[in-house]
């Protein structure tokens, strides 16, 4: 193993509070499970599983009740001991009504596994099956099925695969929480998967301001001589696989390509563990890590949740909210989604739930653009949040194309600078929409 | 203690992500260049005494006065207290020779303001600094008065009015630099003490609301331009460093060519628009019929300002070369 510090970070970006002093020095506590969850036939991008269950059903913590369907989807685990009560519509974190299963638990704690496989002997071939099985899914928020990553094309050529623990999002502390507890778990998943890809060079790349988490992982890592570990700059979006790839490797990902066109496989800390239980402890994915957090929680917690918990049970268990919390978030403050509705379920990907007040979100009165610059001084993928935010309002979708728009990660770094408080990210997600329907209906026409 | 239901609650609120937002507000912004531009109105009171004072609130008042009426005629939201009319009548008054009529500057706060920023739509939409766009009239104007400087108290080597860049002009006479750094020399209100604008202008970069790019490449660049001159013949050309701290380049540096709306957004167009103002300085001072060419040339880049932004868009990331 060895260890270098990066300078080659981006250009741009950001240093929002952190806040992750709230749950950071508290390791996972186990939530008991509720008396109902909610398991989306779609926790991941992709075709939604197939249900293989009816309702009325009595199903087993760790039983498939629904299987993959095509190449890109994922199965489901029931991850309680119950009955299922529904097969149905039901509405997901992402605010989008979706078919799930709903299943009422009955107290009984016992979990059905999969066979155990061998750390050392087992193959790359039975990982990925394990993998695809167990139903995991990327941590990274987009919930991309994991094995296809496992499995690229045969002709194209990776050289690395580099674990994302950056961690930049404000609040979270999760995947900080996994590189402490689990460190030995993080480097032994990321040796699977490197089998699998059959790489001889693996990074983890953590920001500088986890000092513990990197010191875990040094020494877990230490009889390893193919990992090594990269020290990037703490800066937001330090972890949006565009930047931290140029920050580990010097490539830089062109605009509308894949980390795997310049040669990087990417994975986030919270995939590894999965992986690593799958394979070594024959666990599904049925919970989920998750940093509980805000000023506008009572009591700011790391958790271990069942998947399909509602939201409503976890903010119960974690003390409920203050008189003065103003919005409720699943995932990240920077690209996570406000939510309404408490009955919505954890989902495989989730990463986090802040409660956030009126002083966290510092919202003030919007002006007009006052040509600061500074969209453009912090946009680490250089375009020029302001022309392209004013082309979306003024419906100019050509020119805002032109301006690459459609390149844009909407990681929310121009928003949150703009002094003239503009939605830019806002405005650049619809005019992307614009430049897509524009496209595909010349393509029809 | 709150207990989340299974309801929506309509207390909270949707908006979509990012859901934090940095601590900068375009009022907060406004108020910390007035804050800035504190040291250079202390040193204009010591230099040309407390009675300046005067030319100073008119400016401000005349400019929240025409903003706020402007809105109000034209039914808009009166935005005075985003604290930008109220810098607009500052920097004019700062600009203006001690012992201007007040009558007068309200005349041209009136004009920075109308003219200068609501003809274009107000705050935002401009092209020109306003301010500038004020002492441009005020000079066309009243040239007499514009030019008449009163002498600054602790000038006591001189008994002249003239300023130390037509001294230079039209007698050849130097002026010692201490002087020049301090402030104690005949000049427009605000723009004598090098010291009071480094302050300020320094303190605006440090905390992140003037970026560094204007000042410091209007800074090299007259260096340069001037440097170039200087070596070639130092006994007919003045030396940089007098071209630095005379007339009104420092505070046209920090203070003006920086103004947000009129200057670009990329940073190559920083780069090549703080250069080109101070190419243009030079130009002026050495060979112009004028001792002093800040104003014009940033007025001049102002407008090119535009061009600059479009021809100057950095390189999207991953875009080959
Ligand atoms: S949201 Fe898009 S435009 Fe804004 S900073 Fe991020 S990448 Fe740039
Ligand atoms: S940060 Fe806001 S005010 Fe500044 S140029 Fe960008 S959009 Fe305009």
């Amino acid at each position: 193993m060895s260890i270098f510090s990066s300078f080659k970070t981006f250009r741009g970006g950001v240093h929002p509070p952190e806040f992750k002093e709230l749950t950071r020095d508290q390791s996972f506590e186990i939530m008991p499970d509720p008396k109902r969850v909610i398991l989306p036939l779609r926790q991941h991008i992709g075709k939604d599983a197939k249900p293989l269950v009816k309702k009325g059903v009595e199903v087993k913590a760790g039983e498939i009740i629904a299987e993959s369907d095509g190449f890109i989807s994922s199965p489901v685990f029931s991850p309680v001991n119950g009955k299922v009560i529904s097969v149905g519509k039901e509405t997901n974190s992402s605010g989008f009504p979706k078919e799930a299963i709903v299943i009422e638990t009955n107290g009984s704690t016992d979990t059905q596994k999969l066979e155990k496989l061998e750390f050392s002997t087992v193959t790359g071939a039975e990982i990925i099956e394990r993998v695809k099985h167990a139903g995991i899914v990327g941590q990274g928020g987009a919930a991309f099925p994991t094995f296809v990553k496992l499995t690229p094309n045969k002709d194209r050529i990776i050289d690395y695969i580099i674990l994302n623990g950056c961690e930049c999002e404000p609040y979270l502390t999760r995947d900080e929480r996994l590189m402490l507890d689990r460190s030995h778990d993080v480097v032994s998943g990321l040796l699977l998967m490197m089998k699998a890809l059959e790489l001889k060079k693996g990074y983890i790349g953590v920001e500088d301001n986890k000092p513990e988490a990197i010191e875990a992982l040094q020494k877990a890592a230490a009889p390893f001589s193919e990992i090594e570990l990269a020290v990037v700059r703490t800066k937001y979006p330090q972890g949006a696989e565009k930047m931290l790839i140029k920050a580990v490797t010097g490539r830089e990902v062109p605009p509308g390509k894949l980390p795997l066109d310049v040669g990087v496989v990417i994975q986030n800390i919270g995939t590894a563990v999965a992986v690593y239980d799958s394979v070594v402890k024959g666990e599904p994915q049925i919970t989920a890590s998750v940093t509980v957090s805000g000023l506008g929680l009572n009591n700011p917690k790391n958790l271990i949740v069942k998947v399909g918990t509602p939201l409503a049970d976890v903010l119960e268990f974690c003390g409920g909210a203050k008189e003065n919390a103003k919005r409720v978030i699943v995932g990240g403050p920077m690209m996570g989604f406000a939510q309404y509705d408490f009955s919505a379920p954890i989902m495989k990907a989730t990463s986090g739930i802040l409660v956030l007040t009126e002083d966290e979100i510092n919202t003030h009165e919007q002006t007009p653009c006052l040509k600061c610059g500074m969209c453009v001084e912090v946009c680490p993928l250089n375009l020029i949040p302001t022309k392209l935010a004013r082309y979306s309002q003024l419906d100019k979708t050509e020119e805002a194309e032109n301006l690459g728009i459609s390149v844009c990660m909407e990681c929310g770094t121009c928003t949150y600078t703009c002094p003239a408080n503009i939605p830019l990210v806002q405005w650049i997600r619809l005019g992307k929409q614009r430049v897509n329907q524009m496209n595909s209906e010349k393509k029809t026409a | 203690m709150t207990t989340i239901t299974a309801n929506p609650s309509y207390r909270l609120d949707l908006t979509s992500s990012p859901h934090l937002h940095s601590r900068w507000s375009t009022k907060q912004a406004m108020w910390l260049v007035i804050a800035a531009l504190i040291p250079s109105v202390v040193s204009a009171l010591i230099y040309f005494g407390i009675s300046q004072i005067l030319i100073i609130f008119v400016c401000i008042f005349f400019a929240m006065g025409t903003e706020a009426l402007i809105k109000f005629i034209r039914k808009r939201e009166i935005s005075i207290l985003d604290g930008s009319a109220a810098i607009t009548g500052l920097l004019l008054a700062l600009i203006l020779p001690p012992g201007f009529s007040p009558v007068f500057a309200a005349v041209g706060s009136v004009v920075a303001i109308g003219v200068g920023k609501e003809v274009f739509g107000g705050l935002g939409y401009n092209i020109f600094n306003p301010a500038l766009v004020g002492r441009a009239f005020l000079q066309a104007a009243f040239p007499v008065q514009m030019t008449t400087w009163k002498i600054n108290n602790y000038n006591i080597d001189s008994v002249t009015t003239a300023t130390p860049l037509s001294m230079l002009k039209f007698d050849g006479k130097s002026t010692a630099f201490g002087n020049l750094f301090m402030g104690n020399i005949n000049g427009s209100l605000g723009e004598t003490s090098a010291l009071a604008i480094l302050i300020g202008g320094i303190a605006l970069v440090i905390v992140g609301v003037v970026n560094y790019r204007v000042p410091l490449a209007m800074i090299l660049g007259l260096m340069l331009f001037g440097g170039v001159f200087w070596l070639v013949d130092p006994v007919k050309f003045s030396s940089p460093v007098f071209h630095l701290f005379a007339g009104g380049f420092l505070f046209g540096a920090f203070f003006m060519a920086t103004d947000w709306v009129t200057s670009p957004i990329t940073a190559k167009g920083m780069w090549i628009y703080g250069l080109m103002i101070s190419l243009i300085i030079i130009m002026v001072r050495l060979f112009g019929g004028l001792p002093e060419g800040v104003m014009y040339a940033i007025l001049l880049m102002n407008a090119f300002v535009p061009l600059i932004n479009r021809y100057t868009r950095p390189r999207i990331f991953g875009v080959k070369k």
